[in-house]
């Protein structure tokens, strides 16, 4: 059961973001402006690293549609999270052909190399990791993605797992 | 060596930009269409080319366009189906990231057949670099006089824009992509009425897939006839194959329709043989929604004759003995591989992706899903199998849309050839999830052959 996090937390749209709702809007027809919540959702969460409660709210006055419209589709799509998480998710694709090639085994190193579990943020707040449904990308598992940008690692070893969580670890310093 | 009509161009520097696409001839089917034919003209060369929908369904890309209702005074759309999600299939990929403008110039050319005035890419949310390179693509093809206003003087308008999913396979289904792009929860829709009739927003649309629409580039630029001349019986032109699992070689490669199964699997020029001296076991060859075959099945149709790749050669021998062309998302197994687990990965997945709308699907992939997690974790039990298959049966058929089918398919097709493999997991226990399962009668024939 997916469960939409009960926080109290501002959310105030910055013109630069709310620039980016409205060049959305303009690709659809007059009245069909409902079209633009996937890709609206998309740019609330690379801008607050999820997709609050209130953010959906005010998404929905902003395209003039009832809430439960927004909760519905931020629910029923596996991108958008929904409680707080780590600045940097790791998405490991754990399907078909990454699976043969050994995703569970890159899935159990992460787990270990950053001592949480599965959808769990670290202590100092920058990573979280889940299994995801297949990448798209089977001829070069094992894979994973890191948003916002979905910058995509291939034909991960333990090895180039442990250089991307320090080369990340050091970038968030810096 | 197969003739390379989408991929001939793929390695040039620099072709994922206008510039270099144009000097290698990049939009020549543009000029032509919007030059010298009619939409209806540009119908019949795409029927001529016996094309067909090269998303999985396969049904005949120029019969779906004539179907297409054309009332005056209504929108008709075009969208592209680039939510590619199902396990095995990655080509659809490989030609955005590194030929962009060959869709685009598709787009177009398609989206004047059919006389439509905005079209979408409906590209899935994860896939956010291939996105952005598109948008930059259609940005570059806008400021050249390809897109937007009065197309190179023809006086047709178009607008072309991506749409980022949100992460569901569901939605590559082509209903459920349209509820998403009106920013619903991607619900497949009952048919009729079919999208030529009522689409997206209600407006009669066609809906094809990446590599359909990149097609329509050689079938103007070289005629119908031509492009119907490449391939075998109804299977006509290229097909993009993305292989993956233990082969050597991984990759999407272009093949003619009807290659023998055997070359592609095992010639330099395309997989090169199974990966790391080991032999092969079974192979899904379409996608994981279609049936898996072992090895021997794979490589010979139920007459004993070389099994092609062609939606005919593979579908021989129906579900008893053959597949399906699919996508053309090939996975090759090697010895090792463990079928209980692939058949447990495959229905999570399908699980985890029904959208919930209908009951079979929605409690028949989780209650398969749990009987095989059980049997993978070695605490099975003998009448399981029976108990998958009829849980497979009362799924297949009974959903609104072929997810259903999807997620039986490939339970009730592992069952039906690698019995033995679940029946050794209930026996075993949990030793079994350790088990090298050697081949048995799952032999390669070619291995065979070389050693006998």
């Amino acid at each position: 059961m997916l469960r939409v996090e009960d926080t109290q937390v501002s959310v105030e749209f910055s013109p630069e973001l709310l620039n980016k709702f409205a060049d959305v809007v303009t690709r659809y027809p007059a009245g069909k402006q409902k079209s633009a919540l996937l890709p609206i959702l998309h740019y609330v969460q690379a801008e607050f690293g999820w997709v609050s409660p209130q953010a959906m709210d005010k998404v929905a006055a902003y395209l003039d549609i009832l809430p439960i419209e927004v909760y519905e589709v931020a629910t029923f799509y596996t991108m958008y999270l929904l409680k707080p998480s780590g600045k940097y998710v790791l998405e490991v694709c754990r399907t078909g052909p990454c699976g043969v090639v050994g995703a569970d085994k890159i899935m159990d190193h992460i787990e270990q190399t950053l001592g949480v579990p599965e959808g769990e943020v670290t202590a100092d707040g920058l990573f979280s990791w889940r299994g995801v449904e297949c990448l798209a990308a089977c001829g070069y598992g094992p894979v994973l993605q890191i948003g916002p940008e979905y910058t995509f690692y291939e034909n991960l070893t333990n090895e180039s797992v442990d250089k991307l969580v320090s080369d990340l670890r050091a970038k968030a310093k810096n | 060596m197969g003739r390379k009509l989408l991929l001939e161009h793929i390695n040039v520097p620099g072709i994922n930009t206008f510039d270099v696409y144009r000097q290698k001839g990049g939009y020549a089917s543009v000029e032509k269409a919007l030059k010298t034919m009619t939409p209806e003209a540009i119908v019949e060369e795409v029927k001529k080319s016996g094309l067909r929908g090269r998303g999985g369904a396969g049904f005949p890309t120029g019969m779906k366009w004539s179907f297409l209702a054309k009332p005056e005074g209504v929108e008709r759309y075009l969208v592209c189906n680039a939510d590619e999600s199902e396990p095995g299939t990655f080509k659809d990929r490989y030609l955005m990231t590194y030929i962009p403008h060959l869709l685009i110039e598709g787009m177009i050319v398609a989206s004047f057949a059919l006389g439509a005035k905005t079209s979408y890419i409906y590209v899935r949310g994860e896939m956010m670099p291939q996105i952005r390179i598109l948008e930059r693509a259609i940005a570059e093809a806008k400021a050249k006089g390809f897109l937007g206003k009065n197309i190179l003087g023809s006086g047709y308008d178009l607008e072309l824009y991506v749409q980022p999913g949100g992460g569901a396979y569901i939605c590559g289904e082509e209903t459920a992509l349209l509820e998403s792009l009106e920013g619903k929860r991607g619900n497949p829709r009952i048919k009729p009425p079919f999208p030529a009739i009522a689409g997206l927003y209600g407006c009669p649309t066609v809906v094809n897939n990446v590599e359909s629409i990149a097609a329509v580039v050689p079938i103007i630029n070289d005629g119908g006839d031509e492009y119907a001349k490449i391939g075998i019986g109804r299977s006509t032109g290229t097909k993009l194959i993305s292989a993956g699992g233990n082969v050597k070689k991984p990759g999407v490669y272009e093949i003619d329709l009807g290659l023998p199964v055997e070359e592609f699997l095992y010639s330099d020029e395309y997989c090169g043989g199974i990966a790391n001296g080991k032999r092969l076991k079974a192979v899904v060859a379409g996608g994981s929604s279609v049936p898996i075959l072992p090895a021997n099945l794979f490589m010979k149709t139920i007459n004993n004759e070389p099994r092609l790749m062609s939606y005919e050669s593979l579908a021989d021998g129906g579900f008893v003995s053959g597949t399906m062309m699919g996508s053309g998302g090939f996975i090759a197994y090697d010895e090792d591989q463990c079928i209980v687990r692939n058949t447990w990965n495959f229905t999570r997945f399908y699980h985890h992706e029904s959208c919930g709308q209908c009951s079979p699907c929605r409690e028949g992939t989780g209650w398969m899903e749990k009987v095989l997690h059980r049997l993978e974790h070695g605490h099975g039990k003998m009448s399981d199998m029976d108990l998958l298959v009829d849980v497979s049966k009362k799924i297949e058929g009974n959903t609104i849309c072929p997810l259903g089918d999807a997620a039986a398919w490939p339970v009730a097709s592992a069952i039906r050839h690698f019995r033995d493999e679940f029946e050794w997991h209930v026996t075993n226990g949990a030793e079994a999830t350790t088990r090298n399962f050697g081949l048995a009668h799952y032999a390669d024939p070619l291995t065979v052959a070389a050693t006998a």
